[in-house]
């Protein structure tokens, strides 16, 4: 496909594919997904008072577990399909690796203790928020680190600790704590009322201008990072395919800067998640097809036929159905979280 | 001992590791146990059981938490740590871990929200099926999982291409040798751990009213008791019998685990059953051991001359540490006979009629709460250590299966996991503390009718804070 992996045939081209495209949708998910809840933890320090936080909480509370799902799916669909992808991935991104996992670890403690306690509710709300804030800065790092490439032989990581660390990589995990934000605030907006949802608006305001200059920046510095996408974005005719992704991008930020305003209620969260699949996408159009950049492509990271042909098996009959029960829970919690959470109750209306 | 990235790399997977199974052991059968108590409670209508849903299920979600957390840490360090490992397995076990989260992650994400929040929502008969939902994922969960523990200890349906396991049957992949006993004996270990932490706990929280409290105060521990102890009873025999079936496919696969957990140097017929000894590895003897003659043997052969393999069989770069092995695998099964005595005791004591009033064995009771969980880790230290210095038994050693990271990145993280565990399980244990102090609602309190006006917060109802006194509620701020 556009001249890559032509020395490979048949299903040893095309699953490689298949398995790129699946991975890379349940990356966009998690990123979605535990991105708004990642971002109602960074709004959560915030909030003016106990009964906003409580009910921030409470929006995500039932469904938070199942959103972080999705990033055991992307690690464990890396080693399942491009082991060798994950065996050079991960020993190089041990740092941010670990600080995300040790971060997740207080902020998913939280939700279960925080309403446990009383005299230490503090140490679970301080560690609701900055565990939010650690795993997003140190996803956003993971991004730059993978987008800059990783030194190897094909088999194994063969650079350094700290390699990972760049102007670059502080960049895009600043930046995607704008991102995360922004989609922590408009998925308030959607589900609280009142004096919160009016402050989630302004937070949200607030964010959209950091994520479009965190956007800006990261764009106009990616091209530049690597011959390859430079050319890749900037010859004919790929300019013309190309173009539209940041004409829609500016024109999606506008039309939910200007919903925001209008008092819209769901479909700021909407965009805003266009917004993400946008960045996504022109992130993709950089990198296809290495999975490893800047060496190591799809086809090469893949396991065997039989090892991908057996997990897509799985894929194919459990995910429809993930899906569906997932849509579900969303389904059951739907609607707008009550303002007075009173008689120990959901409180939703 | 020399702490390079590799044995800091071993200790960093075996405290996280250890850490998270505490969980898993707990909540596998927790989850079962809710689903028999809301099944109890749609068949009977007697609120004692919907009050006890409501109270293990509090139990539930804060291990049920730590379990996830943790256990995320797992799927992420075979790659940071052990990259080589990966590059060599990934394609056999990739699929495997994949499968788990298919199959079992997302179906108990999804329904555990519903479980915890929605019965208000979803009516008593979806609840139901939420609960059974989580059972069912734990169970998947724990079957894949161990599928691909097992494949690391007796691989099969693979052939080696470049240097790397590749699958060529996934049915003996899946379904390989040391599979379906690992399996029942893990999940009846599941079982049996959540059967003595009820158990336990209820006996604790009996211990602390008098005999003549209020029967509505003491019915729901006495409930959980007698069921906990009369599934112990029945089934702490059956694990007995499926671990020493266990046993036997260790003799015939691992033949070098086992003769470490014999602490048998020499190959013999004969072999004495060893109940005590120090197992001295560089004169490659036994110190101060006491042993019954020809019982071993008896045991792991069915007959009292059947022969047995010794550890000097294979090089000294072959065998595992010895002694570790030797005594976790006694505690285990010194556990296990403990568990028995108490089922025992307890089928005497109901005879007697005086199972709830006798001080003695309710405190026994209370001391077995932890049982479960040592025999399980002290299991997997004789599992996991006993392999050793293979990872993948035969085919790839642990020294060769590390990650190119440097020792002071495994230092720093391994330090923080220690910190941050240490923590946070401080503040679970303490948050469990208070939730058992509380005790299950007793019974009258409860109108027919509330459970649908009053929806369930397990671990996060406000005005349930743990630390004030029951039906405090906080003043919001502000």
């Amino acid at each position: 496909m556009f001249g890559f992996g032509t020395e490979y045939e048949g299903l040893a081209f095309w699953l490689p594919l298949v398995w790129a495209g699946l991975i890379a949708v349940a990356v966009a998910m998690y990123v979605i997904v535990d991105g708004f809840d990642l971002g109602v933890g960074i709004l959560f320090k915030s909030a003016h008072n106990e009964n906003w936080r409580d009910r921030m909480m409470f929006s995500v509370a039932p469904i938070w577990d199942g959103n972080e799902t999705w990033l055991i799916l992307g690690g464990g669909g890396l080693f399942a399909v491009f082991h060798i992808a994950y065996a050079v991935l991960m020993p190089a991104l041990y740092v941010p690796i670990i600080m995300m996992l040790i971060a997740l670890i207080f902020r998913g403690v939280a939700f279960e203790f925080r309403f446990k306690a009383e005299r230490s509710k503090f140490l679970w709300d301080n560690a609701f928020f900055f565990g939010s804030l650690v795993a997003t800065f140190s996803q956003g790092v993971v991004l730059g680190a993978f987008v800059q490439g990783f030194a190897n032989d094909g088999r194994q990581f063969t650079g350094g600790t700290w390699d990972f660390l760049t102007p670059f990589s502080m960049l895009t995990g600043i930046s995607l704590i704008f991102g995360y934000g922004l989609l922590g605030a408009t998925w308030c907006v959607m589900k609280t009322t009142g004096e919160l949802e009016i402050w989630a608006r302004r937070m949200a305001i607030r964010f959209l201008v950091g994520t479009i200059l965190a956007m800006a920046l990261v764009s106009a510095w990616v091209p530049f990072l690597e011959r390859q996408i430079e050319a890749r974005w900037f010859s004919w005719p790929n300019i013309a395919f190309l173009a539209p992704i940041p004409l829609i991008t500016a024109y999606t930020a506008y039309r939910l800067f200007r919903d925001l305003e209008e008092g819209r209620h769901y479909r700021p969260f909407f965009l805003a998640i266009g917004l993400f699949l946008l960045g996504y996408l022109g992130l993709g159009v950089s990198l296809f097809p290495y999975n490893v950049p800047p060496n190591l492509t799809v086809w090469h990271t893949a396991n065997t036929v039989n090892s991908q042909l057996f997990a897509l098996i799985g894929f194919g009959i459990a995910m429809p159905m993930t899906f569906a029960y997932t849509a579900y829970a969303y389904y059951v919690f739907r609607g707008k979280v009550a303002e007075e959470i009173q008689g120990g109750g959901y409180g939703y209306h | 001992m020399e702490f390079d990235a590799l044995m800091l790399s071993r200790i960093q997977f075996a405290f996280t590791v250890a850490f998270h199974i505490i969980f898993p052991a707990f909540t596998i059968g927790l989850a079962s146990w809710l689903a028999a108590l809301e099944f109890n409670w749609l068949r009977t209508g007697n609120p004692l059981y919907r009050n006890l849903f409501r109270f293990w299920v509090k139990v539930f979600a804060v291990s049920f938490g730590l379990g996830v957390v943790s256990g995320i840490v797992m799927s992420y360090q075979f790659g940071t740590n052990w990259s080589r490992y990966s590059e060599f397995t990934g394609n056999v076990l990739g699929p495997l871990i994949a499968y788990e989260v298919f199959t079992a992650f997302f179906l108990e994400a999804a329904f555990l929200g519903i479980m915890l929040f929605g019965w208000e929502r979803v009516g008593d008969r979806l609840h139901f099926f939420a609960t059974c939902m989580v059972a069912l994922g734990t169970l998947l969960s724990a079957f894949w999982i161990l599928s691909a523990n097992s494949w690391m200890q007796t691989p099969a349906g693979y052939a080696i291409e470049n240097g790397k396991a590749v699958p060529v049957d996934w049915f003996s992949i899946i379904f390989n040798p040391s599979f379906p006993y690992r399996y029942a004996h893990m999940v009846m270990g599941c079982y049996l751990t959540t059967a003595f932490a009820v158990a336990g706990m209820s006996a604790w929280m009996l211990l602390r009213h008098p005999h003549d409290a209020p029967e509505a105060k003491l019915a729901g521990s006495r409930r959980s008791m007698s069921m906990a102890l009369w599934f112990a009873t029945i089934f702490v025999p059956i694990q007995i019998v499926i671990g020493d079936l266990h046993g036997l496919g260790v003799l015939e696969y691992q033949p070098t685990k086992l003769a470490a957990i014999e602490g048998n140097w020499e190959t013999q017929a004969n072999m004495p059953l060893r109940l005590f000894a120090i197992p001295d590895e560089e004169a490659e003897t036994n110190h101060y051991e006491i042993a019954i003659p020809k019982i071993g043997s008896w045991i792991l052969t069915h007959a009292y001359d059947g022969v047995v393999p010794g550890l000097k069989d294979v090089p000294r770069d072959e065998r595992p540490p010895v002694w570790p092995v030797f005594f976790s695998f006694r505690i285990m099964v010194a556990i296990g006979f403990a568990m028995l005595g108490i089922g025992l005791w307890s089928v005497y004591l109901r005879w007697k009629g005086t199972l709830f009033t006798n001080r003695t064995f309710l405190t026994a009771t209370m001391i077995m709460t932890p049982s479960g969980f040592g025999a399980v880790l002290f299991g997997w230290f004789t599992a996991e250590i006993g392999r050793q210095p293979y990872v993948v038994y035969g085919l790839l050693r642990t020294a060769d299966a590390v990650s190119p990271v440097s020792a002071g990145a495994v230092t720093a993280s391994l330090a923080t996991f220690v910190v941050v565990y240490a923590f946070v399980f401080g503040f679970g244990s303490y948050y469990l503390a208070k939730l058992l102090r509380r005790g299950p609602d007793p019974v009258e309190d409860i109108r027919g009718d509330d459970l649908g006006k009053k929806p369930k917060r397990p671990f996060s109802v406000p005005d349930e804070g743990l630390e004030g006194r029951p039906g405090h509620k906080p003043q919001p701020a502000e």
